[in-house]
């Protein structure tokens, strides 16, 4: 059951997705790649909660890996958003400081 | 403890699809990513509560990891942005795929269904990160950016697919033994090098979808390893970044009028494509100086730039924005007119423009501008070819014919900054430049505009 369970769950989300994105103006299409990038790296709780103290040797590797590859994707994937949307941000005060 | 946790993944959740929402307009957007960070931050420091973690290892993935990625966040050059979002999305894949094999080699003794979502996991995570990586080298230019094609290339994607289909098929069902596990390094491998054989033949000018795809790919990858150790907050954060992916590629395909099929699969702009479309465009080619290119600028109404990549490889922004501001002392209407995929990613040249600080309510879609474009009294394109190519609106033989393009041969005059009369990406010839009303303004476009800026100043 619990596949039908989680299979569900994710039909739900995908149609869920649909409907947030699609109507997204093209000045931000680049941050919201960017932006929606950095939730992809979730996958990093997934390789934390992987790294038990029972999982050795070569497991732990991979265990660590995930989770390193993980962290770029996430700090980097959002650090790099942000420093985008500041610059949408900054430019639209001057506009309006400035008339 | 674990209900806890679940119950906190849930806020995470919601956090990510608000974050998102907000993503969706300019005033929000910021806000947006910063809620969908803190929804992270929470689950990260949650999942640290669970019984039986080995912390250091935790602890030294997530140092490292974060180092290299905060590192990499703040070097990086905004005209870079095409390769830092597709490097992501390829460290992205891989972790899904590390985290499933990791997964798998602890237990190797495991259900159908999981042998399934792990077989998913390893292939979608293996072909996004090897096809991100090839998509990095071609955007920074480490490997051609045109269409690497050999005979028989899709005879070999076919073979290489079934034969991770057949692997898969064996492995799916008895994944618990040695020869199981050989089966399964034996997709990783194949599903990292069919990243590389399906990306490869796909040019420069393409990879504003490619990036899309890939970036759906690894939400997609995310998914597939939530479903491997049951966590729903995986499979939800990755449904919904895969769904983003797809629109945006779709709206990156209808951008070009190309189906995605024709864009993975077809080896657009190999130079097979050059022969045809030269029936239209002949005839002789006005070239214009600075001083030509000054006055009529200096005696126009109103002013369109209509930039493309090669603003970006001359990292031209700042000095065309720059020229902007004068020209509008000047009492100059200005503003920029965006092709969806003009550049090498989706949004590119409007974050090269927010970065040069160009207010964005001068940025005007393709749609908008077409409209007025009678009205124009010059438009300056700028490293721009076949967004702008006459012959995707009259010309049924050539490859781009359907594509929408900003319509600049109806403004009154057009200025196009090249460095030379070789023909764009697509390998198609431009009428557009032996049009009576076009000049061509050859040079470096940042040193150009520069001529340009230094004449307006000593007036």
């Amino acid at each position: 059951m619990e596949a039908v369970y989680l299979t569900f769950v994710f039909m739900l989300a995908i149609f869920l997705g649909f409907e947030l994105i699609s109507k997204v103006p093209s000045t931000l299409h680049t941050p919201l790649m960017s932006g929606s990038n950095a939730i992809s790296g979730i996958t990093l709780i997934g390789a934390m909660a992987s790294l038990q103290t029972d999982a050795h040797g070569f497991a732990a590797l991979l265990g660590t890996l995930a989770v390193a590859f993980a962290a770029v994707n996430v700090v980097g994937g959002y650090l790099v958003t942000d420093r985008m949307l500041e610059m949408f941000k900054k430019k639209d005060k001057t506009e309006g400081g400035g008339k | 403890m674990n209900l806890f946790i679940n119950f906190v993944y849930v806020i995470s959740a919601a956090l990510f699809i608000v974050g998102l929402k907000m993503l969706g307009s300019p005033a929000t957007a910021r806000r947006g990513n910063q809620l969908s960070a803190l929804g992270m931050f929470i689950a990260i420091v949650v999942t640290l509560l669970a019984a039986g973690l080995d912390y250091k290892w935790i602890i030294l993935g997530i140092i490292l990891g974060s180092a290299v990625g905060a590192y990499a966040a703040f070097k990086v050059q905004m005209t870079e942005m095409p390769e830092m979002v597709a490097l992501f999305n390829g460290f992205g894949g891989l972790a899904s795929l590390l985290l499933a094999w990791s997964e798998y080699h602890q237990q190797i003794e495991t259900s159908l269904f999981i042998a399934i979502v792990t077989f998913l996991s390893a292939l979608i995570g293996g072909v996004t990160f090897s096809g991100s990586m090839v998509a990095f080298g071609k955007l920074s230019g480490k490997i051609t950016q045109k269409p690497v094609l050999f005979k028989g290339q899709h005879m070999v994607n076919g073979a290489i697919l079934a034969a991770v289909l057949l692997a898969a098929l064996i492995f799916c069902l008895n994944p618990g033994s040695g020869f199981g596990y050989f089966l399964f390094i034996l997709i990783v491998l194949v599903a990292i090098g069919f990243g590389v054989t399906s990306t490869i033949p796909i040019g420069g000018a393409d990879m504003p979808v490619v990036i899309a795809l890939l970036n759906s790919y690894s939400g997609l990858a995310a998914c597939a390893a939530g479903f491997v150790i049951s966590n729903k907050l995986l499979i939800v954060a990755g449904a919904l970044v895969g769904a983003s992916g797809i629109i945006l590629t779709n709206i990156m395909c209808k951008a070009m009028n190309r189906s995605l099929a024709n864009v993975l699969f077809s080896g657009f702009g190999s130079g097979v494509a050059a022969k045809s479309g030269d029936a239209a465009a002949q005839g002789e080619v006005r070239p214009a100086s600075a001083e030509d290119v000054y006055y009529m600028l200096e005696s126009a109404d109103s002013v369109v730039f209509v930039p493309g990549y090669g603003l970006a490889v001359a990292q031209a922004q700042h000095v065309v924005r720059e020229l902007g501001e004068l020209l509008e002392k000047n009492d100059t209407q200005v503003s920029y007119a965006i092709h969806p995929v003009a550049g090498r990613m989706p949004g590119h040249m409007n974050v090269l423009l927010a970065e040069a600080n160009v207010p964005y309510d001068q940025l005007i879609e393709m749609d908008d501008i077409n409209l007025r474009m009678d009205s124009v009294d010059v438009c300056v394109v700028i490293g721009a070819n076949d967004v702008v190519n006459p012959a995707a609106l009259n010309d049924a033989s050539s490859p781009i014919y359907g594509m929408p393009i900003i319509e600049t041969h109806r403004a009154r005059t057009v200025i196009v900054l090249k460095r030379s009369m070789n023909p764009g990406f697509a390998g198609i010839e431009n009428a557009l430049f032996f049009n009576d009303n076009t000049r061509m303004y050859f040079g470096d476009a940042k040193e150009s505009i520069q001529a340009l800026v230094a004449q307006f100043k000593s007036s």
